[in-house]
């Protein structure tokens, strides 16, 4: 029995690898737009979810005419993070911004107009493809070159699609530390997350650089929705939903705020879910069954918290006066 | 809620008014997911009831009755389920309801229709808790999964010699139940369940992958339906496991194939309604089907066709009963029980439960991959006795 839980561990550390890649991709749009607004964007799991869509469609749409499978997956991430950050654009200049505004003080008003975004956007989703293809489960077109598989020790197999997520969601993780860390608009984000008075007396116009932030976290949505589709193929209206919940909880996790701890938060998070899930059904000879991951997953988030309130990696930072 | 209360009160003014003259209306209501995830059999359901609705309306015009079909979307949802069934209780001209689709579904929205004696003749509700309760005004055409279950495992533990065997399940009224009943039949008959496990996960099935591979199982069975049974196969196959793959009628749908793909190529189902060529004398249903509505009719619009038949061959039996005049819901609903006679899917009469007195099984195969595959075995029984 040993030598058989020993077998599967390469396969579900890849698993849980590939997961936790996608989960950390939406994490950092939900911890960029709490950095500067302290807002907790939940529309964000419906960009995710319209960049998977827009991925799909431009998929089928090109997979006749383009015979390259990478350039065929470029166009669509690339298509993907432009609807994606669009509609994160839009969002933000349609429902947050007016409400900025008006000068509301109060965290909950916008906290709430996120939720009303979220169902309209998703049933947008579900009315056009209802409309335009009348389905409502969407499946990945399949590119072959995407399935081939690799054989690994212990009789894993690795298909060439898992890489792919894990090397571009692991490039996209770097060029964002860079933007925030080594650019103009990085350091205005970084002003205005600090303190926006501040900024704007330093000739920032804040709500520019809000717009762009909600740009950044939107297109790496949309990214992200490309890789959920291309390694689970399945996707639907509410399909955000779940990774949505995930990745803001692998933010808080890694500390809200704080753009490694949402790498960080979010590849643990996929890993604890996959181990637990795996493993505590064997273990207990299937009396902790595989629905009890998400408890085993957010017991540990728990303890973890009441250790470490700000999270792993976030700073204890000062309240705001 | 406005919306709730603005209806019933157009539904009543409609009645009152309708009561004024000469020609009469009497709707029957399809009701089944028409929206979200499991439209695509949902809306099956309504097509098929309205296929059997509009050949009647001659009939009914010379009975000097307005015959409608008025469908409602329960969404796949209880909640909204037992909304709808509040709502077309209110509505007088209502005298059936062919539906639901979803057990869970079922269940609490027949406790409605039972205060009002409304009768419920359910061309897809396999749990057997929908006729068990021995409720007067609920019947089905389909089989039950008290039946389903212990046929697919005969089959798995007979026909495909499976000796150890993995059960998931979808945590729903229906998709753990059909899995408890192949389950307790598999370990009468000497089959090792490794495990038996629900999940609700719809993407990512990594967990459940890895343990079939540490547990190395002939069989794999899935109690669920299509949505969530389609990826769950294609990554079982991705992660190179060739062990069997066996699920109930909720893989009955060519939307399983097409979330599956490639990898639906050998995977067995069972299921209560056959496919339709599998009726001599649904072919000209299908051909009726196909011209109005542009798509192939799928093996729960026969069941349904036939339900809707039931309650309007009852409502006849009624009308004529009451002098031609418009019957009671409870003549509708006692008139069903009697009914006997020959549906496109079969004789159609029912026991005192409101079972039918024999139902078919069937075990499928998605021989080449495409829907709706071939027929492995078909047996015919009768339900259970022994009410729980």
């Amino acid at each position: 029995m040993f030598q058989t839980l020993i077998e599967i561990l390469p396969g579900v550390l890849l698993g849980g690898f590939v997961l936790g890649c996608v989960y950390a991709m939406i994490a950092i749009g939900y911890t960029m737009v709490y950095g500067v607004l302290q807002l907790i964007n939940f529309a964000h799991s419906e960009i995710f979810m319209i960049g998977a869509v827009a991925g799909l469609e431009i998929t089928r749409g090109l997979q006749a005419h383009v015979q390259q499978p990478y350039l065929l997956l470029l166009c669509a991430l690339l298509g993907a993070s432009a609807t994606g950050a669009f509609t994160a654009m839009a969002v933000e200049r349609l429902a947050y911004r007016p409400l900025r505004r008006r000068g509301s003080t109060n965290r909950l008003v916008p906290l709430i107009t996120a939720i009303g975004v979220s169902f309209l956007l998703q049933d947008l989703v579900k009315l056009t493809e209802a409309l335009w293809h009348n389905e409502f489960f969407l499946k990945f077109p399949t590119i072959d070159a995407f399935n081939y598989t690799i054989e690994l020790p212990y009789n894993t197999l690795l298909q060439v699609k898992s890489i792919v997520v894990i090397v571009i969601s692991l490039l996209m993780a770097l060029l964002m530390y860079f933007v925030v860390n080594k650019t103009r608009l990085g350091l205005s984000i970084r002003a205005v997350a600090q303190d926006p008075r501040a900024a704007s007396l330093m000739g920032i116009n804040p709500d520019k650089v809000i717009a762009h932030t909600f740009g950044i976290g939107g297109a790496l949505g949309g990214v992200a929705g490309v890789l959920f589709g291309l390694q689970y193929s399945v996707l639907s209206p509410y399909v955000g939903f779940i990774p949505g919940v995930k990745a803001f909880t692998a933010a808080v996790l890694g500390g809200i705020g704080s753009m490694p701890g949402a790498l960080v938060g979010g590849l643990l998070l996929g890993q604890l879910e996959t181990i637990g899930g795996t493993y505590l059904p064997l273990l207990t000879d299937g009396n902790i069954g595989t629905e009890y991951k998400d408890i085993i997953a957010f017991l540990i988030l728990i303890v973890l918290l009441l250790f470490r309130p700000q999270g792993l990696l976030g700073s204890a930072a000062p309240e705001k006066v | 809620m406005l919306r709730f209360i603005s209806s019933v009160s157009l539904v009543a003014a409609a009645t009152f008014a309708s009561s004024a003259f000469a020609e009469q209306t009497i709707k029957i209501v399809s009701a089944s997911p028409l929206s979200g995830e499991q439209a695509s059999l949902g809306s099956q359901i309504k097509d098929g009831a309205q296929i059997a609705i509009e050949e009647a309306q001659p009939a009914f015009a010379k009975m000097g009755f307005k015959l409608e079909l008025a469908p409602q979307d329960d969404q796949a949802n209880p909640d909204t389920g037992v909304a709808v069934a509040k709502r077309i209780v209110n509505d007088n001209q209502v005298l059936g309801v062919v539906g639901h689709f979803n057990s869970g579904v079922g269940l609490p929205a027949s406790e409605v229709y039972k205060d009002f004696n409304l009768v419920m003749v359910s061309p897809a509700n396999t749990n057997p808790k929908i006729t068990d309760r021995g409720y007067a005004n609920v019947n089905r055409v389909c089989g039950r999964d008290d039946v389903q279950g212990p046929a697919g495992s005969e089959f798995a533990t007979g026909e495909l010699k499976a000796k150890k065997i993995f059960i998931i399940h979808d945590k729903t009224a229906y998709g753990q139940g059909v899995a408890e009943a192949f389950r307790d039949t598999s370990k009468k008959t000497g089959a090792t369940v490794l495990s038996f496990t629900g999940t609700e996960e719809k993407s990512d099935f990594t967990s459940l992958t890895q343990q079939i591979k540490a547990l190395k199982p002939d069989l794999i069975y899935f109690g669920g339906v299509y949505s969530q049974g389609g990826p769950l196969l294609k990554q079982i196959r991705d992660a190179g496991l060739k062990a069997y793959f066996l699920g109930p009628d909720g893989l009955d749908s060519s939307d399983f194939v097409k979330l599956a793909g490639s990898t639906a190529k050998g995977a067995y189902f069972t299921t209560v309604a056959g496919p339709v060529d599998k009726y001599p004398k649904a072919a000209k249903f299908a051909a009726a089907f196909k011209a109005k509505f542009n798509h192939s009719p799928e093996s729960f619009a026969l069941y349904s066709y036939d339900s809707a038949r039931v309650i309007l061959e009852a409502t006849t039996a009624a009308i004529k009963a009451n002098g031609g005049k418009m019957p009671t819901r409870d003549a509708v609903s006692k008139e069903v029980r009697k009914v006997n006679f020959e549906g496109i899917t079969g004789t159609i009469a029912f026991d005192s439960k409101g079972d039918r007195k024999k139902s078919d099984y069937y075990i499928m195969l998605l021989k080449d991959g495409t829907y709706p595959g071939v027929v492995e075995k078909v047996v015919s029984v009768a339900p259970p006795t022994s009410v729980k």
